[in-house]
């Protein structure tokens, strides 16, 4: 279809043993970008890279290479390269050999190989690591044994499924500068899954959020963050209060009891809407300065700020703020009309948004010991 | 000392049942009837050197023929559903469990003149063959009785070998023949050679199959050994002495297949310099 997009993926649908993983899923990657696809486990975001390398084929729909249908091309033969969740590494073969092994294949000469395999080694820093084992080396090192094999073979798309989630925080960082890096310099598309919604704020030039096997949201990771289009994004990406609200008419939206000033219009009259306010936009005051008071219920120190939970009229707040403040004290909250984003209801709305148990992880395990059967539902008042 | 205690046990049981025969094997090998030391035992095996020749060859074709009927299939079983994996393993493994005997005396009963094979033969007017006493009938109680020892471990080091490494390698370019001869069949070596001396030993020193089935003219060197205690020949040192060197035998052809597994990881290395 379009020629500056690399792959497309057109109406495809797939399942396993009757459970749908994708559904009509439609997605244009650009030549050149670092896309992120974003979720949680089981939205279909490996799925989706494994039917992109090949591995596995869809039920329907189509899915195109550089403007070619390769829907039925078995892996081996597509210009895509793939680096795996555990890096897959030949464990019979030493650090050259894994690197050299579709060069091999390719019957390229031995000095071609020798020089591309010494080149690449240098661009992951494992000059010297030639004749290492695979099994004597770290996780670290293996990540880039795995990033050079993929990479000598100049492939069109590099495809990556979780490849930093086995490493340590430090060395996660470290990867993400150097990977981004090496997608700059070869100037190749990168298809990065991952859940961890840091990474791909930081890492990409396009995020897909993906959930239940379709997308939820495709932007820049500024659009993703400052205007989410769904509760889901908005909780899935960073901490969110989601709260209902109504739209009283263009740049005026109703909420907590009352009138504030916005930013968003096209809303008709009246509409119900989720109102989202980052924590780290709201400012703190006295009670009587704020545009809205409530008890604060508890503080937790995060290092970089305070995370303060603030009950107002029954519902949660949670604000980060670098002062610290008592458990029981009223405060008073400002919010400009920059700090409120405005979305439209959505199948999501009411599952998120509320810090009543101040952590889902807290409210599922106390909801599982009072009701060990029912789900987790909307917690809002 | 209680952190020894169990591990004393063990080393008392080694003593008693690995250590103390191995000397008196040895001991028999090395003295004459009346108990002083000699090398005539050891000298004399060498007239038995066709036999051992005879076990060894007979051995090594029934370790080739269960290699080329056991990779096929321990790799085909690889392939297929798990649920039906473990029915089929279980079906290999059914008829080891019946007596080694009985399943000898099956074939015997099969491939005697007047037995079912050449019953068979005769509704459709072949003249009968003469299948026992022959040493391809020995082979095939080797293959029919030792073919599981191949399977099985082939079979799990293909299973142990991770998918994803399969698809890091088709997703490098690798079609089914490159996968398998760059991947699986490499990883797959310490099976093989498991396979081989599982199968290779018990072959080389087994007598009853060869009694049942070979007849007079296709004695081994277990036969041997079983005459030089039980039979009309009594001879323990002699026995013991051949004992000794079949095992000396053994010793240097595992070493030689361990050899074999190492080497193959050198060559690799050493590729492209």
């Amino acid at each position: 279809m379009g020629k500056n997009f690399i792959i497309s993926l057109k109406n495809v649908t797939l399942s396993f043993n009757g459970h749908t993983v994708l559904k009509n899923f439609n997605l244009d990657i650009k030549n050149g970008d670092f896309v992120t696809l974003l979720g949680s486990s089981g939205c279909g975001k490996t799925t989706t890279l494994r039917l992109i390398g090949g591995f596995v084929q869809p039920d329907s729909g189509e899915i195109f290479f550089d403007g070619k249908n390769v829907t039925n091309l078995p892996a081996h033969k597509r210009e895509v390269n793939t680096i795996f969740q555990n890096y897959a590494l030949f464990p019979h073969l030493n650090v050259y050999e894994n690197i050299a092994f579709g060069m091999r294949l390719q019957k390229k000469s031995e000095p071609e190989i020798n020089k591309q395999v010494k080149k690449m080694l240098k661009m992951v820093s494992l000059s010297g690591f030639e004749n290492r084992n695979i099994t004597s080396l770290s996780g670290g090192q293996q990540q880039r044994v795995a990033i050079a094999r993929a990479l000598v073979n100049k492939p069109k798309v590099l495809l990556l499924d979780e490849p930093l989630g086995a490493l340590d925080l430090k060395l996660r960082k470290d990867m993400q500068t150097e990977l981004k890096k090496i997608q700059q310099q070869m100037g190749i598309t990168f298809i990065f899954v991952t859940h961890d919604q840091e990474e791909a704020l930081s890492m990409s030039d396009t995020v897909v959020v993906m959930d239940k096997g379709s997308i939820q949201q495709i932007g820049s990771p500024q659009d993703i963050y400052n205007e989410p289009q769904n509760a889901f994004v908005a909780n899935f990406i960073g901490e969110s209060n989601i709260i209902d609200g109504v739209m009283c008419k263009d740049y005026i939206v109703k909420f907590a009891g009352r009138k504030f000033d916005c930013l968003d219009s096209g809303f008709s009259k009246m509409e119900n809407v989720d109102v989202v306010i980052r924590p780290e936009d709201i400012e703190v005051t006295s009670p009587e300065k704020g545009h809205i008071s409530g008890t604060v219920t508890s503080v937790t120190f995060k290092g970089v700020h305070y995370e303060i939970i603030v009950d107002i009229d029954g519902f949660k707040w949670m604000i980060q703020s670098t002062e610290n403040q008592q458990p029981g004290d009223i405060i008073g909250l400002i919010l400009q009309p920059d700090d409120i984003h405005i979305m439209k209801k959505s199948e999501h709305s009411g599952e998120y948004g509320d810090y009543s148990a101040f952590s889902d992880e807290m409210y599922k395990v106390y909801e599982e010991k009072q009701h060990p059967k029912k789900r987790k539902a909307g917690v809002k008042k | 000392m209680k952190l020894k205690s169990p591990s004393l046990l063990y080393i008392i049981w080694m003593i008693i049942f690995t250590i103390i025969p191995m000397i008196l094997v040895l001991f028999f090998a090395f003295t004459d009837n009346s108990g002083n030391f000699t090398f005539d035992n050891i000298l004399n095996v060498g007239r038995y050197s066709s036999i051992f020749l005879r076990s060894i060859g007979l051995g090594g074709v029934s370790t080739i023929v269960c290699l080329a009927l056991g990779y096929p299939l321990a790799y085909i079983i690889s392939k297929i559903q798990v649920k039906s994996q473990s029915i089929i393993i279980m079906l290999i493994m059914l008829p080891m469990w019946m007596n080694f005997l009985l399943r000898t005396y099956a074939w015997m009963t099969i491939l005697e003149n007047n037995g079912l094979l050449n019953k068979l033969f005769s509704i459709f007017g072949i003249p009968p063959i003469s299948l026992i006493n022959t040493s391809w009938a020995v082979v095939l109680g080797m293959v029919y009785n030792f073919l599981p020892y191949m399977v099985l471990p082939i079979y799990s080091a293909i299973s142990k070998i991770d998918k994803r490494i399969v698809e890091a390698a088709q997703d490098l370019g690798a079609g089914r023949r490159k996968v398998f001869s760059k991947v699986l069949l490499p990883l797959s070596v310490p099976g093989v050679i498991s396979g081989i001396t599982m199968v290779f030993v018990p072959a080389v020193s087994t007598f009853i199959i060869s009694k049942m089935l070979g007849g007079g003219s296709n004695i081994l060197i277990g036969d041997l050994i079983e005459m030089q205690f039980l039979g009309s020949t009594y001879n323990p040192h002699l026995g013991s002495a051949i004992s000794f060197i079949l095992m000396i035998l053994i010793l240097i052809s595992i070493g030689i297949m361990n050899q074999f597994d190492d080497s193959d990881e050198v060559a690799i290395n050493t590729n492209y310099r």
